[in-house]
């Protein structure tokens, strides 16, 4: 499985802001925590504004920060801002033959599961997962 | 809240309740199912059916026992359904719970604690992985016989 760089992005940042929900962290800030173009980043955190998972506010001490509830929030709600796991191959190259259409039913299961996997840890379970393993 | 909670064992004057909580989640009243529940859960060292309550008030449930080499695991604990409503959530109930039915799987023994979910029940099973729980090496497979 392997997501986006854009969702991936996504993921890292707002795990940024839950874990530090007082605080508005700027474009730069988070860009140089995630070594990531704060260009790039900037597209990135105004698609989640736009879903309403973080907003922005301007100003001297503006920044960006989670309104969504992270014990509610799921890595399937972010990950779908940017991409849909699991969608329908493109028109005109469906599956015809038989063991085509086999095989697609098999990866349907896969994405399945990775939606319920995904759509099951929120981001305050993330950064439990998160303290866990810096602890290892 | 979840100080004030007390988890204890579940008893036949529970059941209005528990049948109650079940209904409100799932639409449907299974009042035969949870006296079967009760008989199967409600007494022996490897049976637990839990409920939890704070104020003399019914605040949720939890039923699960030791199963020995079920689908060739080594014995480990299954929890095979909790139930929590809506106004009681997000202050410690099934947290409480989980860690009861948890401790009393640990004093027979066993070190790992199971369950199945419905893949499409994202608040139970986001609950369970807010509890550390994982996916377990096994897969569930069904076929329609109808």
């Amino acid at each position: 499985m392997r997501l986006q760089k854009n969702t991936l992005l996504a993921i890292h940042s707002v795990l940024e802001f839950a874990a530090q929900p007082a605080r508005q962290l700027s474009v730069a800030e988070i860009a140089a925590s995630l070594k990531a173009s704060p260009h790039h980043l900037a597209k990135v955190l105004r698609a989640l504004g736009r879903a309403g998972l973080v907003e922005s506010m301007r100003g001297a001490r503006g920044g960006y920060r989670l309104v969504a509830n992270a014990k509610r929030v799921t890595l399937m709600d972010v990950i779908g801002v940017f991409e849909d796991i699991g969608a329908d191959a493109p028109r005109g190259r469906r599956a015809r033959r038989p063991a085509e259409r086999a095989l697609e039913q098999v990866l349907a299961e896969i994405d399945q599961t990775a939606r319920a996997t995904f759509g099951s840890v929120t981001l305050d379970t993330m950064l439990k997962l998160t303290a866990r393993h810096g602890r290892g | 809240m979840s100080s004030l909670i007390r988890v204890r064992r579940a008893a036949s004057a529970d059941l209005p309740q528990v049948i109650a909580i079940d209904a409100r989640a799932t639409g449907l009243a299974k009042p035969e199912y949870w006296a079967g529940i009760l008989r199967r859960y409600g007494r022996g060292a490897r049976c637990r059916f839990l409920v939890a309550e704070a104020d003399g008030r019914l605040l949720g449930y939890i039923v699960g026992e030791v199963r020995d080499w079920e689908f060739g695991s080594p014995p480990c604990g299954w929890v095979f359904g909790i139930g929590v409503p809506a106004q009681a959530r997000e202050t410690g109930v099934a947290t409480r719970l989980l860690e009861a039915i948890t401790a009393a799987f640990r004093r027979q023994g066993v070190a790992t604690v199971r369950t199945l979910i419905a893949r499409d029940n994202r608040l139970v099973l986001s609950f369970f992985r807010s509890q550390g729980m994982t996916a377990a090496p096994v897969i569930p497979l069904e076929k329609d016989i109808g």
